[in-house]
């Protein structure tokens, strides 16, 4: 099966053509013909909403002859939780509560960009050493994600072990997320202006070990996935996102480092965070395939660890609250914030009018972008494939549905 | 400056903002409003007068352009700008928001929006917007467009030509915002359901949830950097 | 053969004893597998928690507990489902299994009908269990049971050709299909001129018995060649309908096959029920434990394999079958009788 050689980019997706046969509509010979081969008898399955293979409420609607797919349409919504429309009716320090809940594996990574957006408009900077926790806990919560891809997409491909390995070691990254924050899940630990608190004693020994735990995994991960022959077989030509593609769909994240576009948000967007003080490698894979995607997820889940490492050595003391007023107001104006979070682009377009809440949010997240690419990728694959495009596209249904 | 610019100068105001935000950081972001400044240029260029206004917002460049230049905008942002990757189509709409029902001046946990209409960043023609954002993964610029959508006949081209990425966008920002893309090859529901009736996001819909049990509110705020706690996971 | 042990118990005594053995060997084979493989070895490997808890000592109790589960569930059959079908189709899998087991022998004497074309008989009722699947996935009246089970009769009228050819090589070189002539003919075989091991065929065999275990991971629906079941793509395949003490059936019948080829794989390559040696009533009173203990060693790589590998896609199950795994055994069978004229 190639995937290479198809029309690049023009068709509308998200379309389930109607291959509707009406035998009085053929009065020559060669429509008959058409008919005959029309006429597949194609079957539309349901994938989801409850489909282990979905990690929530992702449906498709996949049409197909036989095995093959002839066209696929995800149905999204089943998890809408309107935060764009809550962001307006809350103030700032109620919607972090709420955007934790977006990418709920990397709950903090969402905060950042949106306390920054925040910060940029009202013209204050939060201390370097809150500055340094938060791209710790934002690293540590892109291992978190991370393991967990690379534990699930062997569940995916059939390998049970990987998956069991996946959670057990992520355990580690989250019992470290939650010694600093004290949520596992949604840490909510971000304020405009700094940090909820500063870090325990004894913090930075704990994650410096957690670390080690993570390298072995990640060397697990390698030694169980990645050379196993029918890993390859099931992975490598199999979703290929090429660059223009993916791009204009707005894939974004390590989906399209896999194919190859050199860009990293830490590197190439606007200075945020502490990464202009860290040396780290930017990983890039030419093939675009679901292989590509996970090699370019398992190296820079080390690339992660290596980045907290450094961070852990240089984080400078000095206060984690900046001086911000008793209740925030945001002055007026409009700001985006884009960070770079584990499932991609993240960004917040704030416009503020001076109040103590937004006046809109439109939430950029990564998920939605890099899965509306699915009714194109998805054409003319072999169903499990499906669930390898699925897995190694590696989305979050709460990013997807907002 | 166009000829709408509302009597407030929102546009003015948000630029000090940003200059004052540019004092904070302008070390780490060098030359930054050069390299917008060409963007602007080249823009300009190709869609003359399409182009209505501009501003910067936190030291990104925002450009309203003419509706029927919008899907020109787009291509022009492709293969001229190299912004090969979009980030995302929205809709807003300016109208100001209801007041709260309760207390006047709104209570602190529920935020009371002025009610006089302003305009964000390169100002506005009515109620309507629809603004998106376009990047390059190779030189790593980025630009926001706008452009103004009629008030009593919401619609604006469409942009799935360009980036075929903009389908789900627009899907969302018709349902959202009630605002028609010309040319989307399938404009139905994202989110919601089919039956749904209204534009969540407008303005005038109000978040039903609040109108059948008011938010308690004050109970959550306290100390000054507002921590609020969170009532548990829920994942 | 109308002795059991010995003792001249009248054909009815026999056939009921033998009814009794062979119908309870399959649960308890079952049984044991999923306790001593999936929750425990599973357990281990992969670092669970859950399966080591109940009943205190190393969790021995989660079987009694997942039994006690699935007694328990409701029996659901699906509005649109055919009823009839639906309701024998778990009996037809089980039956298959069962079948299998009526010549293996675990002694001397001790099988139940020592039929002169043992390899044969087993490899054919052996696939009966695709016409199980096939009503289940068909009278399941769903789209992810149909796919499971169109996926299963491929698959295992494809690893039906390499299974049978897989084997023939041991025939080949035991001049039997008789499974207790084979077993008898490793026992007095003699590895060049030193008969202290006999000759178990895996020195000979080996090509046909990894070609039989691939064949019969795939005839097991096991990991890597589990499409039909495929639980992230196809959630459970042809059961996915299936609840309760009906579920438990395709359960058992797939533990239970699992059981009857490892003792198949013992008996053919490993020598069966026989120990150097040994002979008569001891070998008939030993022979089941020894059995027993090649069948789990052969079992563990089944289940090893399964626990650790990744699943192939349907077309690339294919592809192994008859590009790669048919081919070998044509070749074993070729090079094991031209070594059977000349030597």
């Amino acid at each position: 099966m190639s995937t290479t050689d198809r029309p690049v980019a023009t068709r509308p997706s998200a379309v389930v053509p109607e291959i509707e046969v009406d035998p009085g509509a053929f009065r020559h010979l060669a429509d008959a013909q058409m008919n005959v081969e029309l006429d597949t008898g194609d079957m539309v399955l349901n994938l989801g909403p409850q489909h282990p293979a979905t990690h929530g409420t992702l449906r498709l609607v996949v049409r197909l002859d036989g095995e093959r797919v002839l066209a696929a349409d995800p149905v999204i919504g089943y998890m809408h939780r309107g935060y764009e429309k809550l962001t307006e009716y809350r103030p700032y320090p109620q919607i972090i509560t709420l955007i934790n809940r977006i990418d709920w594996l990397s709950s903090f990574a969402n905060e950042v960009p949106f306390v920054h957006a925040a910060e940029r408009l009202m013209g204050i900077e939060a201390p370097p050493r809150a500055v340094y926790i938060r791209t710790i806990l934002t690293e540590l919560s892109r291992i978190a994600t991370f393991i967990l891809f690379l534990g699930e997409m062997g569940l995916q491909v059939g390998a049970m072990t990987p998956a069991f390995f996946g959670f057990r070691d992520r355990e580690h990254v989250l019992n470290v997320i939650e010694g600093a924050t004290g949520g596992r899940f949604h840490p909510n630990f971000n304020r405009v202006g700094g940090l909820k608190d500063d870090l325990p004693w004894g913090w930075i020994a704990e994650c410096r070990r957690t670390m080690d735990i993570v390298f072995k995994s990640c060397d697990d991960f390698e030694d169980l996935l990645m050379g196993n022959e029918i890993f390859e077989a099931r992975t490598r030509s199999i979703g290929i996102i090429p660059a223009d593609v993916g791009t204009s769909y707005g894939v974004s994240g390590s989906n399209i480092r896999a194919s190859g576009v050199d860009w990293d948000l830490r590197r190439d967007g606007d200075a945020y965070l502490a990464y202009r003080d860290v040396d780290f490698k930017v990983w890039t894979h030419p093939d675009g395939d679901s292989y590509a995607r996970y090699w370019v997820r398992l190296q820079e889940t080390r690339e992660s660890a290596r980045m907290v490492l450094q961070l852990l050595d240089a984080i400078p003391a000095g206060p984690i609250m900046a001086k911000v007023p008793r209740v925030i107001k945001v002055p007026e104006g409009e700001c985006w914030v884009e960070t770079e979070n584990p499932l991609g682009q993240m960004g917040y377009y704030l416009v503020s009018k001076g109040s103590t809440g937004p006046f809109r949010t439109k939430i950029r997240s990564a998920s939605f972008s890099n899965v509306s690419i699915l009714p194109w990728l998805l054409q003319g694959v072999y169903i499990p494939d499906i669930i390898t495009i699925l897995a190694s596209l590696y989305f979050i249904l709460g990013d997807i549905d907002r | 400056m166009a000829d709408e610019t509302p009597p407030e100068g929102n546009g003015t105001e948000a630029g000090e903002v940003v200059e004052a935000a540019e004092g904070a950081e302008g070390a780490e972001v060098p030359a930054l409003g050069e390299r917008e400044q060409a963007l602007l240029d080249r823009l300009a260029a190709e869609l003359g007068d399409g182009v209505v206004e501009h501003a910067e917002a936190c030291g990104d460049l925002v450009v309203r352009v003419r509706p029927d230049s919008w899907r020109r905008a787009a291509s022009v942002a492709r293969s001229e700008l190299d912004c090969d990757y979009l980030s995302f189509v929205a809709g807003i709409d300016w109208m100001p928001a209801e007041p709260f029902r309760g207390a006047p001046g709104g209570e602190p946990s529920q935020p009371s929006q002025p009610s006089d209409t302003a305009y964000g960043a390169a100002g506005s023609a009515g109620r309507f917007q629809v603004f998106a954002r376009v990047q390059s993964t190779t030189d790593h610029h980025g630009v926001t467009l706008k452009t103004d959508v009629d008030e009593s006949d919401p619609r604006a081209e469409s942009w799935v030509e360009v980036y075929p990425g903009a389908d789900w966008h627009e899907r969302e920002c018709w349902e959202m915002y009630g605002i028609s893309f010309d040319g989307h090859p399938n404009l139905r529901h994202l989110y919601l359901p089919s039956e749904f009736q209204g534009h969540p996001l407008r303005k005038d819909f109000p978040l039903l949830a609040r109108e059948v049990k008011p938010w308690p509110g004050l109970v959550d705020v306290e100390g000054p950097a507002g921590s609020d706690e969170a009532a548990g996971g829920d994942a | 053969m109308t002795h059991l042990l010995a003792v001249d118990i009248g054909w009815g005594w026999t056939l009921a004893i033998k009814t009794v053995v062979v119908l309870g060997l399959i649960p308890l084979g079952a049984l044991i597998l999923g306790y001593t493989f999936l929750l425990k070895m599973m357990s281990h490997m992969q670092s669970r928690l859950g399966p080591m808890d109940p009943g205190g000592f190393h969790g021995w109790f989660q079987l009694v507990g997942d039994g006690m589960k699935f007694l328990q569930k409701e029996d659901i059959m699906p509005e649109q489902a055919d009823r009839r079908v639906f309701a024998l189709a778990p009996a037809v899998v089980v039956i298959s299994t069962f079948l299998i087991f009526v010549v293996i022998p675990t002694g001397p004497r001790l099988v139940v009908k020592d039929l002169d074309v043992g390899v044969f008989y087993a490899l054919a009722v052996s696939s009966l269990s695709i016409i199980g699947v096939l009503m289940a996935g068909w009278a399941s009246a769903n789209k992810f049971a149909l796919l499971g089970a169109l996926r299963a009769a491929a698959q295992l009228i494809a690893y039906e050709l390499p299974l049978l050819l897989a084997v023939v090589g041991v025939v080949v070189q035991a001049g039997t299909m008789n499974l207790n002539g084979i077993v008898t003919a490793q026992q007095n075989g003699a590895i060049f001129g030193w008969d202290g091991l006999g000759n178990p065929y895996i020195l000979t065999q080996f090509v046909g018995f990894a070609l039989f275990l691939v064949a019969a991971q795939a005839e097991l629906t096991q990991t890597p060649f589990d499409m039909p079941v495929a639980e992230s793509e196809l959630v459970s395949g042809y059961m996915v309908e299936y609840t309760g003490f009906r579920f438990l059936f395709f359960f058992i019948g797939e533990f239970g096959t699992a059981f009857a080829f490892a003792a198949l794989a013992a008996t053919l390559v490993l020598g069966g029920w026989a120990l150097p040696g040994v002979h008569g009533g001891t070998a008939d009173l030993l022979g089941p434990l020894v059995l027993f203990v090649k069948l789990m060693a052969v079992a563990f790589l089944i289940f090893w394999v399964r626990f650790t590998y990744p699943r192939l896609r349907e077309d690339q199950l294919q592809a192994m079958a008859w590009k790669y795994l048919i081919p070998i055994a044509l070749a074993n069978i070729l090079v094991t009788g031209l070594f059977k004229v000349w030597l």
